[in-house]
């Protein structure tokens, strides 16, 4: 017999407002179906109102954990529009933050982990080793969370000599811990069984599922923008790709850990051949008319933003592809016959951030059409199911 | 006397719910920081519970998107009383910089009633802490 339970929005397991309909038979997950929207909030409408320095401020705020990410992807495509290079100096430390803010997202992510396997001490000992990484960040910019450090045509504050040194020391702190967890993660046996074999999603899967970042990564799909597409400093920065071939959460896991040891050595070389000099110049008022697509590595994936220009100090328009949109469809085929003691870790292996992939009003379509590859009829049909429930339900109370 | 053994054990463990109306999810992780060894909000008896049921505390975040009213009025109605609103962050207090947007409400004021506003973008741990010590000297 086939039951279905609904799970969410608001659900232990989820920290932030998402609905799933499992389609289950005992404890064996036959299908599985997102809800989604709760957290729609209208970035991109609002992003057409704001000028563009407004905007980085804006992108920041559609997601607090890759913050960075999504106003770095916004000032580098802004500033090809602006016709504008910003500084070596400016540029090492912009990718500075990001390597930090991969940092800090990995770590949280980590902990995250331990708590959805039940090891909480886990949690707490990653937890209290990240603030060091908050420490870093507020050192730098000032906040501990949304830095504010980008601004187009470089970045907003300067590094001395003393914060320089420092950093370093604390990266090493840092490296030393990580190292503990690589360890304790890949050789204590009750939390390898807990996540070994879980979530598998295959190398196949992952590549016609368009799965990006770690979730790509730990199938043995060895896809990192920094790498295939440079941009900023990555082309001159030495760094190698992680991937794993284990394909569950436990792969996962330690691709993760491995990138944040590669991040410190990217840090390293950068606080070591820091460059002299200015760290911004001045943007002019307006850019020129035209469309920039601009990619960017966040933690959890690729973060895709389009923006177009019209010659005036707004933006025409603003599409962003948040990482964890690209990585639903895998999540499904992630969840299906896996057992639903499984569901929260599962769902957060792929380190899902619903914030960032919920802006756009076309979510639903572009759901429906990205999977077209494998299971179009019935994805088709689950998506037409869901637009017919979803218009009786839908909030009519519009505004005006 | 059992008034006062009540109270008692009121300000002495007050559970949380954490919960996000829409939020970008820095408040967020600043909550479960301050749940976290460096600022260890659970000395004060703090513990963060899974279900409205067993709270006594809604620790809000986020600007209310229309689709999360119905149930962040829901979940209010489920809490047992007395019950507590601790609005985090500059959206929980008036929607931050998606004001003006289609699909916000703009505060958690506008669909609960709220105890305590911590303001920040992201209000930080300590503030939070700040936040929760405030509420429990009102009770
Ligand atoms: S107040 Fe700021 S940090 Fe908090 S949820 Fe709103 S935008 Fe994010």
């Amino acid at each position: 017999m086939k039951v279905q339970i609904p799970i969410g929005p608001q659900h232990p397991a989820l920290k932030e407002p998402i609905g799933l309909r499992m389609t289950v038979e005992g404890e064996v997950i036959h299908d599985a179906d997102l809800r989604l929207g709760y957290n729609h909030r209208g970035v991109e409408k609002v992003a057409e109102g704001r000028s563009y320095i407004q905007n980085l401020y804006l992108t920041e705020r559609i997601c607090g954990i890759c913050s960075h990410s999504h106003s770095t992807t916004f000032a580098q495509g802004a500033e090809i529009l602006f016709e504008i290079v910003p500084p070596k100096r400016g540029q090492f430390l912009r990718y500075l933050v990001s390597e930090l803010e991969r940092v800090h997202s990995h770590l949280l992510w980590l902990g995250v982990a331990g708590h959805e396997a039940g090891f909480d001490s886990f949690f707490m000992y990653v937890w209290r080793d990240r603030e060091i990484v908050m420490d870093i960040l507020e050192m730098i910019s000032g906040n501990r969370v949304h830095y504010a450090i980008n601004t187009i045509g470089g970045v907003r504050r300067d590094i001395d000599e003393a914060q320089r040194t420092k950093i370093l020391d604390l990266l090493a702190v840092l490296r030393a811990r990580t190292s503990f967890y690589l360890n304790l993660g890949t050789t204590e046996p009750s939390f390898v069984g807990r996540l070994a074999g879980v979530g598998y999603l295959s190398k196949e899967d992952a590549m016609s599922l368009c799965a990006v970042g770690p979730t790509a990564r730990a199938s043995n799909v060895p896809r990192d923008v920094r790498k295939d597409d440079p941009y900023g400093i990555y082309d001159e920065v030495p760094f190698e790709v992680c991937t794993a071939d284990t394909c569950d959460v436990l792969g996962r896991t330690v691709v993760r850990i491995k990138e944040v040891l590669q991040s410190y050595d990217i840090m390293e070389y950068l606080l070591r051949n820091l460059p002299a000099g200015p760290v911004a110049v001045k943007a002019p008022r307006r850019p020129k008319p035209g469309e920039i697509v601009s990619r960017y590595e966040a933690p959890r994936g690729e973060n895709i933003h389009y923006i177009k220009s019209n010659g005036t100090d707004k933006p025409e328009r603003l599409k962003v592809r948040a990482p964890t949109l690209g990585n639903y469809a895998a999540t499904i085929a992630m969840l299906k016959k896996g057992f639903i003691a499984d569901i929260p870790l599962i769902f957060a292996a792929i380190d899902p951030c619903i914030c960032c992939a919920e802006r756009s009003v076309e979510l639903v379509d572009s759901r429906s059409g990205r999977p077209s590859v494998v299971r179009w009829s019935e994805l088709r049909r689950m998506a037409g199911r869901r637009a017919a429930r979803d218009s009786k339900k839908r909030n009519v109370e519009w505004p005006l | 006397m059992l008034k006062r053994l009540v109270r008692w054990s009121r300000i002495k463990s007050p559970w949380i719910l954490h919960l996000n109306s829409g939020a970008c999810n820095a408040c967020d992780i600043e909550i479960v920081a301050a749940l976290t060894p460096r600022f260890d909000l659970e000395r004060l008896g703090v513990l963060l519970k899974a279900t409205p049921r067993h709270a006594d505390v809604l620790v809000c975040s986020g600007p209310v998107t229309r689709q999360m009213k119905d149930r962040l009025i829901r979940i209010y109605e489920q809490t047992p009383d007395p019950k507590f609103v601790v609005a985090v962050g500059a959206c929980a207090m008036s929607g931050c910089v998606y004001r003006g947007s289609y699909n916000i409400l703009g505060g958690i004021d506008q669909v609960i009633p709220v105890d305590v506003y911590v303001p920040g973008c992201p209000a930080r741990p300590d503030a939070i802490l700040d936040g929760v010590v405030k509420l429990l000297g009102k009770l």
